[in-house]
């Protein structure tokens, strides 16, 4: 096995136990620290795939934005206001559904994973992606590119306008 | 010489220099506030005070590192790694001579803005975990602060990016041959300092951990090696902003010829290193609501005006 075949089993076996760690921990907090091991491992494996932008976009986008503001959110609740927050309990139909729904996924999942011809492509040395991926938003791409500007622009004054609201 | 030895050399030199940089920090923090106050600072350990560092160190390593029984252990042990585990990976990327550097990486900068939001974790979580009410608000005023003031810091950063071409730290600095991007960057300038001052949490920005009014703030609760973590990263930090500056506004490793690039470089570190120490003496700790007003009303518009009239005039170019 190359160095590069071991840090892949690596960053999935992060990206996997972190995601199951997410998913069945009682803890709230430690679910939301969880994920960023999960994101990070996410992040690992976009720089196998040559991909360094989005790797780092990644890392800066999920960890260092989204998921701070959600262990923020949680902090608020749970230790200040004294409500405590954990997963609840789930019936037995829910289970029910989703353990169908669960199912049904992997099949088709692992139905499309044997039936399919994976190609491998020539591994290629590291080149920067940035200018590539700018050069193709400002130009191919450029509706959907102001589409997403748009809606994030939207969402800002929504947030803006429901904070302002009760003064 | 042998690439692989080549590059281990590099990266065990550049670790030990640095700790041994954030250890000195403190003494020289001392000795220069100390000046700034009309005062000795430490002078009796070893030659003019020199030995008091390491003293400090064996104190703190042989304190009793207590845990308190009503914090979350995991996350309590954790927090006070991030913040020195980030700062340390985030100097690969800076070049501290033409042939010293551990990554030239061509996503570099981005590399650094990535891994500086990581050092929020630290405090969010240290303060959580600690279970104390002051922690909490120490966490959440960081979490806050650092949020809003990464925003800022990569905007400003985007105005040399647009000069260079170039995200990788080795072509910003050899951009910089003819003129230094301190002065068509001037605004950039300002506004990264600020901005990364606000991000390593030191005085006048250290409102996460005010003593007078939070106790120390996220980590009260801390105690030993650990404590001593979060102060290391804080020296370490103030480094890392020191370094950056010098890199991307003042040439790097560039300079006339009688002194070699590693001297060059080291010497405005130390004097952007002495600058922030001195703000430590001179400013006072603004009010919370005050930094993030500033951070959203002044410096986010200037910013953006920053890289809107930096394009105009590349373009026109």
């Amino acid at each position: 096995m190359d160095l590069i075949t071991i840090a892949f089993y690596f960053f999935s076996a992060l990206t996997i136990v972190f995601g199951a760690v997410v998913v069945f921990t009682k803890n709230i907090m430690h679910a939301a620290f969880s994920l960023l091991f999960a994101f990070f491992g996410i992040a690992g494996l976009y720089v196998l795939l040559s991909a360094d932008f989005l790797a780092i976009t990644q890392i800066m986008i999920y960890i260092g934005g989204i998921l701070v503001l959600i262990i923020f959110g949680v902090m608020l609740t749970t230790r200040i206001t004294g409500v405590d927050v954990k997963t609840g309990k789930i019936g037995k139909i829910q289970i029910g559904i989703a353990g169908l729904l669960t199912v049904l996924i992997a099949a088709t999942l692992i139905m499309i994973f044997s039936t399919s011809k994976w190609y491998l492509a020539d591994s290629k040395p590291l080149d920067s992606t940035v200018n590539e991926i700018g050069t193709a938003l400002l130009t191919n791409y450029l509706l959907a590119f102001e589409a997403a500007s748009m809606l994030l622009l939207i969402a800002i004054v929504g947030a803006a306008f429901i904070a302002r609201k009760k003064h | 010489m042998n690439e692989t030895l080549y590059y281990s050399l590099v990266i065990a030199g550049v670790l030990i220099t640095l700790l041994t940089i954030a250890a000195g920090n403190i003494y020289i923090e001392r000795r220069l506030l100390s000046v700034w106050q009309d005062r000795l600072g430490p002078n009796r350990v070893g030659p003019f005070g020199l030995l008091q560092v390491v003293a400090d160190i064996i104190k703190i390593f042989t304190k009793e590192d207590w845990i308190p029984r009503f914090a979350d252990r995991v996350v309590f042990v954790l927090a006070p790694a991030i913040i020195l585990i980030t700062i340390l990976i985030t100097f690969a990327i800076i070049p501290f001579s033409p042939d010293i550097v551990v990554a030239d990486l061509n996503i570099g900068l981005l590399f650094f803005l990535g891994l500086s939001s990581l050092g929020a974790y630290s405090l969010v979580l240290g303060g959580w975990a600690s279970n104390n009410k002051y922690s909490l608000l120490g966490a959440m005023r960081g979490a806050a602060q650092m949020l809003s003031y990464e925003v800022f810091m990569g905007l400003s950063l985007m105005g040399v990016v647009m000069m260079t071409g170039s995200f990788s730290m080795v072509d910003i600095v050899e951009a910089q041959k003819n003129v230094w991007f301190v002065i068509p960057q001037f605004a950039g300038f300002v506004i990264f300092l600020i901005a990364g001052l606000a991000e390593s949490h030191r005085i006048p920005f250290d409102i996460p951990e005010s003593e007078s009014e939070l106790i120390a703030g996220f980590h009260s609760e801390y105690s030993g090696m650990k404590f001593g973590m979060f102060f290391v990263g804080e020296y370490l930090a103030i480094t890392l902003i020191s370094a950056l500056v010098t890199t991307l506004f003042f040439g790097g490793w560039l300079g006339p010829d009688f002194l070699p690039p590693l001297a060059w470089f080291t010497i405005k570190v130390f004097a952007f290193i002495a600058f922030i120490i001195l703000l430590r003496a001179a400013l006072p700790r603004p009010r919370y609501d005050q930094l993030l007003g500033f951070g959203w009303k002044i410096l986010l518009p200037l910013s953006l005006i920053n890289i809107l009239v930096t394009g105009a005039i590349l373009l026109s170019k």
